[in-house]
């Protein structure tokens, strides 16, 4: 029995460590995407993050300094996106694939040297005194590095800020109606790219994280799409971040299932023999893409049933005194 | 100056405004003056370039030229915030409320107090103190979205006075409100000059500015026609005369109608609004060959819901929908295409038109599917095109080609368009949702002049208006809806201003008269 | 043409600072249309230069080499070198097929950014066919259309997963293609290292010569010219393509649908046209060109099914549909011109840099897009001089 019980433990210990690069990136997209601006380019955003991060940290030794670089270079990244979709109005689409590409490519042109370095220095990971000692929780929430710990503080407050403050009134209401914000004095573009920014800076963060803490290593790709995941549970998540940490703490333990299916537990009728089998990788590879469309078809469901859902405004340039469309 | 009892500095002074538009000069050096205390009313039809002169008063718009003295001191808003800091503030047409909001939400929205908590409980207060001083009832807790017309603009205007606002700007403010809700909120805005706030009143509706301004201004294509008449010295004809720039018929000519049988009918009709709550609780109605059917309702009772319902737009929960006593419930809308039903939309831009498909493509909308334009699988662009010039033509759409794209219509063009193309193919229904709503006097003429020419070629007509004065002038039976149910069907000759208002508000009124309950 | 005032010049004092002022053009002139691409695409190419600059790439070099390699050297040209325009066609023709199926989703509004997942499972039909259900010795005149068929209908089958999902559910089709890329990719990799692996290598057995498309370098024995020109069939496909495409576009019913619900929804609601269809059979349609991509490039240039036999075909597609402005003339235009930067790309290290320039110059084609509809206009304190600062002049 205990062998189960160490499997499961296992499984969503890791899930909680390799969810969070995911919620940092989600988050932040909940953030643009309440201000009213979609932003496609998390992929990029992280990705440019991750390098910039890596190399900061590999360059000076210090972990830290590369997590701020990486969180600066991921703002700076998302601005490029705010300068095309808000002040330039172009296709909010267009111009958060555009992002995703530059920063694949520029990220693997950073990157070049990087590809064989193992030896990068992390950030910390540390039990949390007392709460580790729980039997199972403590495993799963409070044995880690802590960048998952800054994502457990980062829930609560972004829903706080959202729900609870004038900043987060204005922009939720920037991202519902921006003409009835602009009506009352409320600078819509300027908020916009605050949020859009917000976005990249936390995108920014989910690669640092990735590379400096849950697979310290730099290969081109590295996120393989959890930048586009995100932008897939934010609609799961309704916009709302409690949901979004569930979603992408799930993701996360999908996501390791194939490593550590290699270590699954006896079963009865020689079940763990498949389950090992690395050919069978291939597919458990797919789940967490698989999982991504199957939390889309909920999200979206729901999003049709309660006729609720995305910001009214998001996607759509603000253009004031224009007539006739 | 004409004006005897104000010599006092006006409240507001605006001094040859010019403000452009690509492709429109919508203030061409437009004054403005405005007393303390006064209801003063702009009148103008629609793209007179009312709004915009208020747009710029209320810091929305920076002017391209001119000047603005408030209180006489010389004034220039970056912002709307700069307006409401000198005590102006604007009543939108189009409600500027968060519809997700809470009424106390959307009345602290971008005050500078809290700076960081919300406290909702401390401005719900604020407000219910605020509302029952003015006689403004309404609940600052509940939703915008579930608010009455009537009540989100006493939303809107608590969010004024809560920012204590002066000088209040109201853009067309009567368009939504029955009869009765327009004489309750004469009577505040009344009590609300008496105790020292200026209001500037939007409209291009006749009676009403003569019932409600003690001064009048007119403007007509973006130039000042007559500045700050008293409402005392000018008669409804003169206004009209200034308003449009020629005679104007008040009564439009009208042959009796030849009512015959029964073309469309629905029945107990159900449906769902976009939020899934219930729309049309049991609609019952008829429409006969060769008359109007006027239906008469404040705007959101289930009017555009009935018309979806019945062209296949909207899914029907109950209830059976007839044309020519064929049942096409729940039919795809290309079936009722099929059965010669003419759907008007409400939403020319969003729903009536594709912007950036060229009229001639716009105008084969309807009828792309069948010869001489549908050619099995193919599309014949030379009769899509030889149709397109027929139809300008006929129906007089002014346009620099055919190959323009719709979106650069005009209003009235676009709407001529839609018409064109809906009532090419002789239609034997048509349902027109405010059909003439936000076009100006002569566009309005010519939607009418082609309902009644349907009509009278024998078409059961049904007319969706909460103009209440189109429906009286077009229609021969007159039905009026509230909150998805048929108040009443009289006969246009029978009816009374007054009880439709009541009914249009939700009483019911007489006898004998009530049909179409479930 | 562009309206307003132009130099006016008021007496009343204007604003107290500067002001730029973003007005909307009622129409673009035509010119601007012209010259437009090729400013924005020097415009793009000069940001990719000071982004290489940053990061540590000689961009003269950079861009000298993947030229000379995409479209010859002078030298060249004058020893009547063709090869480079030959190597640009091979690169161009999966570039062409897809481009054309993205543009036509697009067209739609059906954002289909799964084209190069696509484009993997039309390669696996086409190895199916080809290595397992036909023999070897089949005829080429029934192996190139099975396996053009099974490309095809491969990439048309993965593409109505999202179309159906969107159809039906309302399930966001940017997330859902771009999910099923990865999945492909896995699903891909099982069969090469699994079942069809050769020698547990990643690769499958080479296509027997029957399924090979006629290149041009098998014409050599009569035009020696020829000699050496790995630029194959393919590209007729592609051609053909565009063809279909841009005729079913103008003058059928189907491609009348296609633009209006594009455009308006809600309008094709409104006119009685069916949206799921629609929408189920543009993603087909636009995935089932993909999928020839996927059967062309394996035929004509790979001959087996590999991991990594597309550099990105798929993503570079979605570039080109919006360079060319979803115009199916125009994506030939710009795939030749993408080909040749894949050609380029081939001999300068990282691979990346390729990527990088892609997203550059899609990032300055959409905001440039601005410049077209809008007129950027520069108002002066005090005395009012307006001058259109135009999307060329700035």
């Amino acid at each position: 029995m205990s062998d189960y019980l160490i499997f499961f433990t296992t499984i969503l210990a890791a899930g909680v460590a390799s969810g969070t690069p995911v919620l940092y990136a989600t988050i932040g997209e909940v953030f643009s995407e309440r201000a009213g601006v979609l932003n496609l380019g998390v992929e990029g955003m992280m990705l440019m993050g991750a390098v910039t991060a890596f190399r900061v940290s590999h360059v000076t030794g210090n972990p830290w300094l590369g997590l701020a670089m990486g969180i600066l270079v991921g703002g700076l990244f998302s601005l490029l996106h705010a300068l095309v979709s808000i002040t330039l109005r172009g296709d909010q689409v267009v111009s958060g694939l555009a992002l995703t590409f530059v920063g694949f490519g520029m990220s693997s042109v950073i990157g070049w040297p990087l590809i064989d370095v193992r030896d990068a220095p992390r950030l910390p990971a540390f039990d949390i005194p007392l709460l580790a000692d729980i039997p199972v929780l403590g495993k799963i929430f409070f044995q880690h590095s802590v960048v998952v710990y800054i994502g457990f503080l980062l829930v609560p407050l972004a829903w706080f800020i959202i729900n609870r403050t004038r900043p987060g009134l204005h922009m939720r209401a920037v991202g519902e109606y921006p003409a009835a914000a602009d009506a009352l004095g409320i600078h819509v573009d300027r908020l916009r790219y605050l949020y859009v920014l917000v976005g990249g800076l936390l995108a920014g963060m989910a690669g640092a994280s990735l590379t400096l803490a849950i697979t310290p290593l730099w290969i081109e790709g590295v996120t393989a799409g959890q930048g586009w995941i995100a932008v897939g549970l934010v609609i799961f998540a309704g916009w709302d971040p409690f949901r979004a940490a569930f979603g992408s703490y799930l993701f996360g333990a999908i996501r390791r299932l194939p490593l550590d299916l290699q270590g699954a537990p006896v079963l009865p009728w020689n079940l763990h023999l498949i389950l090992r089998d690395p050919l069978l990788n291939y597919f458990t590879n797919m789940l967490p893409y698989l999982f991504t469309i199957a939390v889309l078809v909920i999200g979206s469901r729901e999003a049709m049933r309660k006729k609720l859902g995305a910001p009214a405004a998001l996607g759509t340039p603000y253009i004031r005194g224009e007539r006739g469309v | 100056m004409e004006s005897s009892a104000k010599v006092d500095v006006p409240a507001v002074d605006m001094r040859g405004i010019v403000k452009r538009f690509p492709g429109v000069l919508a203030n061409d050096h437009v004054d403005l003056t405005v007393y303390e205390g006064e209801v003063h009313a702009l009148l103008g039809e629609n793209g007179a370039g009312k709004s915009t002169l208020m747009n710029i008063l209320s810091g929305l718009y920076q002017p391209d030229e001119g000047e603005i003295r408030v209180r006489g001191e010389r004034v220039s808003f970056g912002s709307p915030k700069d307006a409401i800091r000198q005590g102006i503030g604007m009543i939108h047409q189009h409600f500027m409320l968060v519809p997700s909001f809470s009424v106390a939400e959307n009345i602290m929205l971008g005050m500078d107090e809290p700076r960081f908590l919300l406290d909702p409980q401390k401005i719900e207060g604020t407000v219910r103190e605020l509302s029952e001083r003015y006689n403004l009832d309404v609940d600052p807790s509940s939703k915008i979205w579930q608010l009455s017309v009537g009540e989100q603009q006493r939303v809107e205007v608590l969010k004024m006075l809560y920012r204590g606002a002066t000088i209040l700007i109201m853009d067309e403010p009567t368009a939504v409100l029955t009869p009765q809700e327009v004489e309750d909120l004469f009577q505040t805005l009344r009590g609300m000059a008496k105790s020292g706030h200026t209001i500037i009143f939007i409209s291009h509706k006749l009676d009403e500015v003569l019932a409600i301004a003690d001064r009048i201004t007119v403007l007509r294509r973006g130039r000042l026609e007559a500045a700050g008449v008293e409402a005392s010295s000018v008669t409804k004809k003169e206004l009209a005369h200034l308003m449009v720039g020629r005679e104007v018929l008040f009564r439009i000519e009208k042959k009796p109608a030849k009512a015959g049988e029964v073309v469309m009918e629905v029945e107990d009709l159900q449906a769902e609004d976009d939020k899934g709550l219930p729309a049309l609780k049991g609609v019952s109605l008829q429409v006969r060959s060769g008359e109007i059917l006027g239906l008469a309702g404040v705007a959101g009772n289930g009017q555009r819901e009935l018309a979806q319902a019945i062209c296949g737009l909207r899914p029907v929960m109950g209830g059976v929908v007839r044309v020519h006593g064929k049942e096409v419930t729940n039919a795809a809308p290309v079936v009722l295409i099929k059965e010669g039903v003419a759907y008007i939309p409400e939403d020319r831009h969003g729903v009536g038109s594709v912007p950036n498909l060229s009229v001639a493509e716009n105008l084969a909308l309807r009828n792309y599917r069948w010869p001489p334009i549908g050619n099995g699988w193919r599309i014949n662009r030379v009769a899509l095109r030889k149709q397109a010039v027929e139809l300008v033509q006929t129906f007089d759409i002014v346009t620099p080609s055919i190959d323009t794209p719709s979106r650069l219509l005009s209003g009235g063009n676009l709407q001529k368009m839609i018409l064109a193309r809906e009532l090419s193919g002789d239609p034997r229904v048509v349902i027109a949702v405010h059909p003439t709503r936000g076009l100006d006097v002569g566009a309005t003429e010519a939607v009418h002049r082609l309902l009644l020419q349907e009509r009278d070629q024998g078409a059961g007509v049904l007319l969706i208006s909460e103009d209440l004065d189109e429906i009286l002038s077009l229609a021969d039976r007159i039905a009026v809806i509230y909150e998805g149910q048929i108040m009443s069907v009289v006969d246009a000759e029978d009816a009374d201003i007054e009880e439709l208002g009541l009914q249009m508000a939700g009483t019911r009124v007489g006898a004998g008269a009530e049909k179409g309950e479930a | 043409m562009s309206t307003g005032t132009e130099g006016l010049v008021s007496g009343n004092p204007g604003p107290r600072s500067w002001r730029v002022k973003i007005e909307r053009r009622l129409e673009q002139p035509r010119w601007l249309m012209w010259i437009s691409p090729i400013i924005l695409i020097l415009a793009a190419l000069a940001v990719g230069a000071v982004l290489l600059s940053i990061v540590g790439v000689d961009p003269r070099l950079a861009y000298s080499r993947i030229f000379s390699a995409a479209f010859g050297t002078p030298a060249g040209w004058l020893r009547g070198e063709i090869y480079p325009l030959s190597d640009t066609t091979v690169k161009a023709t999966p570039l062409i097929l897809t481009g054309v199926g993205v543009a036509l989703a697009f067209r739609m509004r059906m954002w289909n950014i799964g084209a190069e997942g696509q484009l993997f499972i039309g390669a696996w039909a086409t190895t199916g066919v080809a290595l397992h259900l036909l023999s070897p010795e089949t005829s080429p005149w029934i192996m190139i259309p099975a396996m053009m068929l099974a490309g095809f209908l491969g990439g048309a089958l993965y593409g109505a997963i999202p179309g159906v999902l969107k159809a039906w559910l309302n399930v966001n089709e940017i997330i859902t293609t771009l999910m099923l890329n990865y999945v492909a990719i896995f699903f891909n990799n099982y069969f090469i290292y699994g079942p069809w692996a050769l020698r547990g290598f990643g690769l499958s057995p080479r296509f027997p010569r029957n399924a090979w498309l006629p290149r041009l370098m098998d014409l050599s024995d009569r035009f020696p010219i020829f000699r050496g020109l790995t630029a194959h069939l393919g590209i007729l496909f592609g051609v053909a393509a565009v063809v279909v495409v841009w005729y079913i576009l103008k003058y059928t019913k189907w491609g009348y649908e296609i633009r209006v619900i594009g455009d308006n929804p809600e309008a094709a609601r409104y006119a009685g046209m069916n949206l799921k269809r629609n929408i189920v059979l543009v993603m087909m349609v636009s995935g089932g060109l993909a999928g020839l991509a996927g059967m062309s490039e394996l035929s004509g240039v790979v001959h087996l099914l590999q991991e990594r036999f597309s550099p990105g075909y798929g993503f570079t597609a979605i570039i080109i549909a919006w360079l060319a402005k979803l115009n199916p003339w125009g994506v030939i235009l710009v795939s030749y011109l993408f080909g040749g930067l894949l050609v380029g790309g081939d001999q300068i290290q990282p691979f990346g840099i390729v990527q990088m320039l892609n997203g550059i110059i899609l990032f300055v084609v959409i905001g440039g897009e601005l410049l077209l509809q809008y007129r950027v206009r520069i108002l002066r304190p005090e005395r009012i001089v307006e001058r259109a600062a135009e999307a060329s002049g700035s």
